[in-house]
């Protein structure tokens, strides 16, 4: 109750606190990551954009003046996937747990004590005509809430937006890019939506799939699935477009609203961890014909993959959760296998690979999600071999590039939208403070426990939890 | 370097393979009996097998003086090398999945079986479903991706299964009692049911092809029409109602084993091979007369109801009734010694030395379809060859070398001389992980921990 409490009022702080419409930061080192660095110089913000950027830029006498003497300015950062604002989707959700609950014993009543929501048991699926584990009709921008507290701490490490996905079952429904601000209606946080479709290919979740018995309940009933999906999709739209032609004398085609929930995504989200996985999407894709991006990255490390995913020509997302050996009195990493062993060595090394491979390629929280850990997560891919620049590239203008934002986000740039981050000291660096980040032109100070420093971090993961 | 190797392995065989050239060598060739000599090997291809052969020069020289070469085995029953379940069980009907989609050529199982003298398996689904998903045969490539595992132009199968596991016998049928949430209630749990879906999956299988048969002479004809809808489901039972695509059933009892025949007689289309067909002796003639193979355990049985009348004499006998017989594994470990599998046919049944020996190379290569690739020793046949030290239907012989497409994918000496290294090498690793471990302390993760 107390920190309810505190949460709110701090929230009523920052909404009503500090929303000039002109903020001009002067006399700070400018990385536009679009173009040169500007050693010294002033960033405009009005009305939410970027209204001029430069080392002489005429600073606007209503502009509340931020002094940047000493200070950094780089675009916000965007997380490429994510699941901030989509409610129960924090890790480990107590849903999910319903859902596997009401799956496995359809005969009795849902458990006691879980709210009723959205965990209505689904009848046993028979097939891909059942439509299992699909929500793909699901729109992240509708589902978003703003109190969700995952947003106030992953801005603390300086994302000011987050590509955010809702993520259950094997169709989870399609992304939205969001600004984080701070807002009363989440309309306000939508920059752009659909953004594309999350597809999962494992078990859980959803009350159905290896828990509930239903189809399917095997990787390759999943790819199965997934491929008639979107056979079927091809079909609907023929049937459809020749209806709307012409409906006289023509059967009318059933509605599907999971068909048209595909239909409506740009682009698809494919799971690739493995080297095995990696090359199993990529054939995989090529036989949907889908423009499409694999997400996980755990094996892009070696180097078959770097080759594959450039000669394939897809982007790639990179998942800043690194596995790490596990601890404790009872493990032998010697059991683990040596395939094992390498990836906790290497797993970092893989957006360095991906970099000197030429793959698109951008960075996602996957979780990691309290400035400190995101900083050092980060930090990690830059010791194995990524360069500052990379870094902030596959945290900003990539990620923006990838999802066909790249002209509203991602670099500091006349007429883009005002998320800016502002440090003292290099970002990504241990020591670094984040001293102020700007979202959609209204600025916001990190709670001081929460930034990037050596202070004491909370270190309460997802924040919500 | 190893851009140009794997460069050069994706192009497949010809560019990589050397001349090689096996010599002293005692040859089991299975179709033309034994040879002392050597086998030239080209470009992949067996180029010359006998007492005398012309040895190119500059030919790649293996003494196997005292040692025996037998043609690959090949395993017409395993369920390695596949990700994420290999029983999509939740459906009575799964032709919709295919092992293709999910081969892992990096399941270690892959380089044991080949230790094991395993250079070609066919891959099954499992036997969950009356009509279960469709199988690929693979070569045990060790090291190539899951498209260089393939054997290329092997016709694709289907698995169908009956009897016990289809029917759910050894499982409640959900509700009171289920200990797992796999087996809730699924139709069929009689074997009268099982008839009944394979029946109705090719009733409708015909409507199928029928429906894009009409649709493909129509637009034959210049007509402009939306096709009808492709359903997974369907297309691999239309594929084995045109012959395109290989039956291979799991059965038991010789009731069931006529019942399927009666029912695929009746549509029109035929079963390639009985699995495990246990009860196959009592019903040989049947079988040889349907035109199937029988692929079958040595000695294994009584570990069901259904599998109590196996006798191991059962892969002689029905090859006495004009069966084509293979032995298979059925299993990861088995599979390593399958030399030893079809040596018991000798003892039991009194096979010959070749026929026995074929029941592992050229018989189950028939069944696949791929006997004239593979399956003996033969000029022109792909060099997918097995040296043993010593007579290899015994169980003191250890697979030495072995070949596929001319490459030398396992070497025993090789692998033995190496286990040193590759230890040190992992030992270095764990060490170093586990001094990052305790210099990094609480706060060395980089991110959360799992």
């Amino acid at each position: 109750m107390k920190k309810l409490v505190t949460a709110l009022l701090l929230l009523a702080g920052y909404a009503c606190a500090e929303t000039p419409s002109v903020i001009a930061i002067r006399n700070a080192k400018i990385v536009t990551v679009s173009g040169p660095v500007i050693a010294k110089g002033t960033v405009v913000i009005r009305n939410g954009l970027i209204e001029s950027v430069g080392e002489n830029v005429a600073v606007p006498a209503e502009a509340m003046v931020v002094d940047g003497e000493g200070m950094t300015v780089y675009p916000g950062l965007i997380d490429a996937l994510s699941t901030i604002g989509i409610p129960g989707a924090a890790p480990a959700a107590a849903t999910a747990t319903a859902g596997r609950g009401g799956g496995r014993n359809q005969t009795q009543a849902a458990p006691t004590g879980t709210p009723a929501v959205a965990s209505a048991p689904q009848a046993r699926s028979n097939g891909p005509e059942d439509r299992p584990q699909t929500t793909s009709w699901l729109l992240a921008a509708d589902e978003i809430q703003p109190t969700d507290r995952r947003i106030e701490t992953i801005r603390g490490a300086g994302v000011t937006t987050a590509v955010t996905f809702p993520t259950r079952g094997i169709f989870g429904g399609q992304g939205a890019v969001i600004d984080l601000i701070t807002a009363d209606k989440s309309g306000q946080m939508v920059v752009e939506s659909p953004v594309g479709q999350y597809i999962a290919l494992a078990r859980g979740g959803f009350g159905g799939g290896g828990f509930g018995g239903g189809f399917p309940s095997s990787l390759m009933g999943m790819i199965a699935y997934v491929h008639q999906v979107y056979l079927d999709a091809e079909h609907y739209k023929l049937v459809k477009e020749a209806y709307a032609k012409n409906p006289r004398g023509m059967e009318r085609p059933q509605y599907d609203r999971a068909l048209e929930g595909v239909l409506d995504s740009k682009r698809i989200l494919l799971p690739a961890n493995r080297l095995v996985e990696i090359d199993r999407m990529i054939r995989f894709i090529a036989e949907l014909k889908q423009p499409a991006i694999l997400y996980g990255m755990r094996e892009a490390y070696r180097p078959e993959a770097g080759d594959l995913l450039k000669k394939a020509g897809l982007p790639v997302l990179v998942s800043l959760h690194w596995p790490t050996p596990p601890t404790g009195p009872d493990v032998h990493l010697e059991d683990e296998s040596m395939r094992q062993l390498q990836t906790y060595d290497l797993a970092p090394t893989a957006p360095a690979l991906l970099q000197k491979a030429g793959v698109k390629f951008a960075l996602y929280s996957d979780g990691v999600e309290t400035p400190r850990d995101l900083q050092r997560a980060v930090k990690r891919a830059m010791d194995a071999g990524l360069t500052r620049d990379q870094a902030l590239r596959a945290l900003t203008l990539s990620a923006a590039e990838i999802y066909g934002v790249a002209d509203r986000l991602g670099s500091i740039e006349k007429g883009k939208i005002g998320n800016l981050v502002v440090t003292r000291g290099e970002i990504f660096d241990a020591n670094t403070k984040i001293e102020m980040i700007v979202v959609d032109g209204k600025k916001y100070t990190p709670a001081p426990d929460t930034t990037g420093g050596r202070g004491a971090a909370t270190d309460t993961p997802g924040g919500n939890q | 370097m190893r851009k140009l190797l794997v460069a050069a392995l994706a192009t497949l065989a010809p560019v990589w393979a050397q001349t090689i050239v096996i010599r002293n060598a005692t040859i089991m060739t299975v179709t033309h009996g034994t040879v002392k000599g050597s086998i030239v090997v080209k470009d992949g291809k067996i180029a010359e097998v006998g007492d005398k052969v012309m040895e190119p020069g500059g030919a790649t020289i293996i003494d196997a003086g005292g040692q025996y070469v037998i043609p690959g085995i090949i395993d017409c029953h395993s369920h390695i090398a596949g990700d994420g379940g290999i029983n999509e069980g939740s459906v009575s009907v799964s032709s919709m999945v295919d092992i293709r989609d999910i081969v892992n050529p990096e399941d270690f199982s892959i380089y044991r079986a080949l230790a094991g003298g395993v250079t070609t398996a066919n891959i099954l689904h499992g036997s969950a479903n009356s009509i279960g998903g469709q199988t690929v045969v693979l070569k045990m490539r060790w090291g190539k991706d899951a498209t260089g595992m393939i054997f290329e132009g092997a016709k694709p199968g289907i698995k169908f299964a009956l009897g016990e596991n289809v029917k759910r016998s050894g499982n409640p049928q959900g509700g009171r009692g289920a200990t797992t949430p796999a087996v809730q209630a699924r139709y069929p749990a009689t074997r009268m049911g099982v008839e009944d879906v394979i029946r109705e999956a090719f009733t409708e299988a015909k409507a199928y092809k029928a429906e894009w048969d009409d649709y493909n002479a129509k637009v034959a004809r210049g007509e402009h029409l939306i096709p009808p809808r492709k359903d997974l489901k369907l297309e691999p039972l239309k594929e084995v109602l045109e012959g395109t695509r290989y039956v291979h059933c799991h059965s038991y009892r010789s009731d069931e084993i006529l019942m399927l025949i009666r029912v695929a007689d009746e549509f029109g289309f035929k079963i390639r091979t009985f699995q495990h067909v246990l009860e196959g002796y009592k019903v040989g003639k049947e079988i040889a007369a349907h035109g199937a193979g029988g692929s079958t355990f040595s000695d294994w049985w009584d570990y069901k109801v259904e599998a109590a009348d196996a006798i191991p004499y059962n892969a002689a006998l029905m090859t006495k009734e004009g069966v084509v017989v293979s032995v298979n594994s059925d299993d990861a470990e088995l599979m390593r010694h399958l030399n030893t599998e079809a040596a018991k046919s000798m003892r039991y049944g009194g096979a010959s030395e070749t026929e026995a020996l074929a029941m592992v190379t050229l018989n189950p290569a028939k069944q696949l379809g791929i006997d004239n690739r593979v399956g003996s020793i033969d000029v022109g046949k792909d060099a997918d060859l097995v040296i043993y030290d010593k007579y290899p239907l015994s169980d003191y012989a250890k697979v030495q070398k072995v070949l596929i497409d001319g490459t030398v994918y396992f070497d025993r000496d090789k692998e033995v001389s190496g286990l040193a290294a590759k230890a040190a090498e992992k030992q270095k690793l764990v060490d170093k992980l586990k001094q990052q471990q305790t210099q990094g302390g609480r706060g060395g993760r980089g991110g959360r921990g799992q």
